[in-house]
């Protein structure tokens, strides 16, 4: 299995940490070891332009299962861009064209032909700012689902409760189902966004700073809950919390000026940077 | 040289703060210009009309002697008949248009012409909108004088307004509710449908309202296109639509109450004249509800959707 292959190839080869990690499924984070091999989507020299703007340049990367990806990086240095063309967000922006492979299980999704809409149910994606629609708390997870053809009050209210549980916010909401989803704070109107998109059940699930415009506890709340919902899919955050990528992430993507300069595990990344860009901006030289 | 660097900046904050005073007294004087003028007027129509507006029979009777004489109840049903046709031909029109430059069109010359053609066709003379409806459907089209002609002569003009008030509401809509749609593997058209449209719907309610408004009271449009007079007696109660007394027929003449005071303004007879005083007072409460509806139905809905 993926978990033996891995493990081998750390340095550790303790029987008791193949033990260890087996038993919880869950990946080692403190150590910042992957335990999956399992390349779910990869990019190979990707080029973003917008107008003859070249804003992201030869950029190739994996994503694993059951792992969380941070891509970090000044502003502007086209870590969101990169982001936004990994379920192909960018074909809406007027002006703006992806060149590259991106290999979504080994099969390119960057061409014409792809079925964005069926892609976009395997690769969710959450905003900065939480953006539930104008409906209820029980529409705006059903409403995506019931679009792409899913039926029977059973079979939706057991979604809900799901798609709740996993963003942990069943118990805040459960009695008021058909409220306003504007009535939420910021927090739970973000695990709102978080269990609409679980609701597809994406293979794949972006985050584009997800927590910018949230408190400290709700911060803290929806790591956790990105750590729950990592298994068996594949997480990419684009953070600008550097605190936040070292504690939620397994591997960790430096971006800057439009270059991925350096990528590794997170705590190689963190505690030994190779490049000095990457070092300068982590010694907070430039953010 | 510090000191006097200090008291050029302490000379320089002051002018600042009187410049500041002035602009705000210029300001307040033309906002209340503005006020005076409209109460003024509102209130000069209000006076020379209120007598005629309650006066029993006004609202509920015909007119009579070639409406110098009389009430002006077909004008006003007339005037509401031709906004509910207009609204129903114009309304569905601009918002596909509408959605079609702000959720589909691709930056290019199409687009460009499309927003130049209908910002061209906002500024049309209403006279010159009129004369080309005459042409085209009461002679060429052979639907003479009729409510029709008028409906779709006040369409012409009534399109570029609400599609820009659409248009306007759809880019308002939060760009991240159009990301979070799309991100869900949902198509465009169901995100407009689905999601855009009712976000957008107190902006576009009142937008529509608020033209309603310059629709209820056009006159030059109408003169050639639905004719200044409403047959002598209309039947509410027939079935037979193509009867030329039929209320509800849409190929019989109409005379809205601007054109009804344009009609008989010229009239010498004292009563001729109070019965356009009281015309006019009753269009311009009927646009002054208009606004007043326009606002209070944007808010409702704009809690409904906020709250709840």
């Amino acid at each position: 299995m993926s978990v033996e292959t891995s493990a081998v190839e750390t340095d550790s080869t303790s029987a008791d940490f193949m033990a260890s990690v087996s038993s919880s499924e869950k990946q080692n984070r403190v150590s910042g070891f992957a335990i999956s091999d399992e390349v779910v989507l990869e990019t190979k020299d990707v080029n973003v332009y917008y107008g003859n703007h070249h804003a992201l340049h030869d950029t190739s990367l994996a994503f694993h299962k059951d792992e969380i990806t941070a891509l970090i990086g000044p502003s502007g240095c086209g870590k969101s861009t990169f982001l936004r063309s990994l379920n192909l967000m960018n074909r809406e922006i007027r002006g703006c064209r992806v060149d590259g492979e991106i290999e979504y299980r080994g099969h390119n999704i960057n061409t014409p032909s792809e079925n964005l809409y069926e892609l976009r149910k395997s690769i969710g994606m959450v905003f900065q700012q939480p953006n539930p629609f104008h409906m209820s708390i029980y529409d705006n997870i059903t409403f995506a689902p019931r679009r792409h053809g899913v039926r029977g009050k059973d079979v939706l209210d057991q979604m809900v409760e799901e798609s709740l549980r996993g963003a942990a916010l069943w118990d805040e909401v459960k009695d008021k189902l058909d409220k306003s989803a504007f009535a939420l704070s910021g927090g739970q109107q973000q695990r709102l966004c978080i269990a609409r998109t679980l609701a597809v059940h994406p293979d794949v699930i972006l985050f584009d700073e997800p927590c910018s415009a949230l408190d400290p506890i709700s911060t803290l709340a929806i790591e956790d809950l990105m750590r729950n919902v990592v298994k068996d899919r594949a997480i990419v955050i684009v953070t600008h919390n550097m605190e936040q990528a070292s504690r939620v992430s397994n591997r960790t993507a430096f971006f800057y000026m439009g270059d991925m300069v350096e990528y590794g595990e997170t705590e190689q990344i963190f505690q030994r940077p190779n490049d000095a860009r990457l070092n300068d901006y982590l010694t907070g030289m430039f953010s | 040289m510090a000191r006097s660097a200090a008291q050029a900046q302490d000379a320089y904050l002051e002018r600042s703060q009187r410049n500041d005073k002035i602009a705000t007294g210029v300001l307040t004087l033309i906002v209340g210009l503005v006020m005076l003028i409209v109460v003024s007027m509102v209130l000069f129509i209000l006076s020379q009309g209120i007598e005629t507006l309650f006066k029993p029979g006004f609202l509920t009777e015909a007119s009579r002697a070639n409406g110098t004489q009389g009430g002006v109840a077909y004008q006003l049903f007339d005037s509401f008949y031709l906004l509910i046709l207009t609204l129903a031909i114009s309304l569905p029109i601009s918002l596909g248009g509408a959605v079609f430059l702000v959720e589909y069109a691709p930056d290019g010359p199409i687009t460009s012409i499309a927003s130049t053609a209908i910002e061209t066709l906002s500024s049309l003379p209403s006279i010159v909108v009129g004369m080309f409806g005459f042409l085209v459907f009461s002679v060429n089209f052979g639907w003479k004088y009729s409510i029709l002609s008028g409906a779709v002569a006040l369409t012409m003009f009534n399109i570029p307004i609400l599609v820009r008030v659409i248009q306007q509401a759809l880019e308002d809509v939060p760009a991240s509710q159009r990301d979070a749609c799309l991100a869900m593997g949902l198509t465009r058209w169901e995100t407009t449908v689905h999601v855009l449209i009712p976000v957008a719907m107190p902006a576009i309610v009142t937008g529509v309202v608020l033209s309603a408004g310059r629709v209820f009271g056009e006159a030059a449009a109408l003169l050639f296109t639905s004719g200044m007079s409403s047959p002598v007696r209309l039947n509410f109660f027939t079935l037979n639509f193509a009867s030329p007394t039929c209320a509800w027929n849409v190929f019989r003449p109409a005379e809205s109450l601007a054109v009804h005071i344009y009609k008989i303004y010229g009239e010498g007879s004292p009563e001729a004249q109070t019965i356009v005083w009281g015309t006019a007072a009753l269009l311009m409460t009927c646009v002054l509800l208009f606004n007043v509806a326009a606002r209070i139905v944007g808010k409702a809905l704009a809690r409904r959707m906020t709250a709840e």
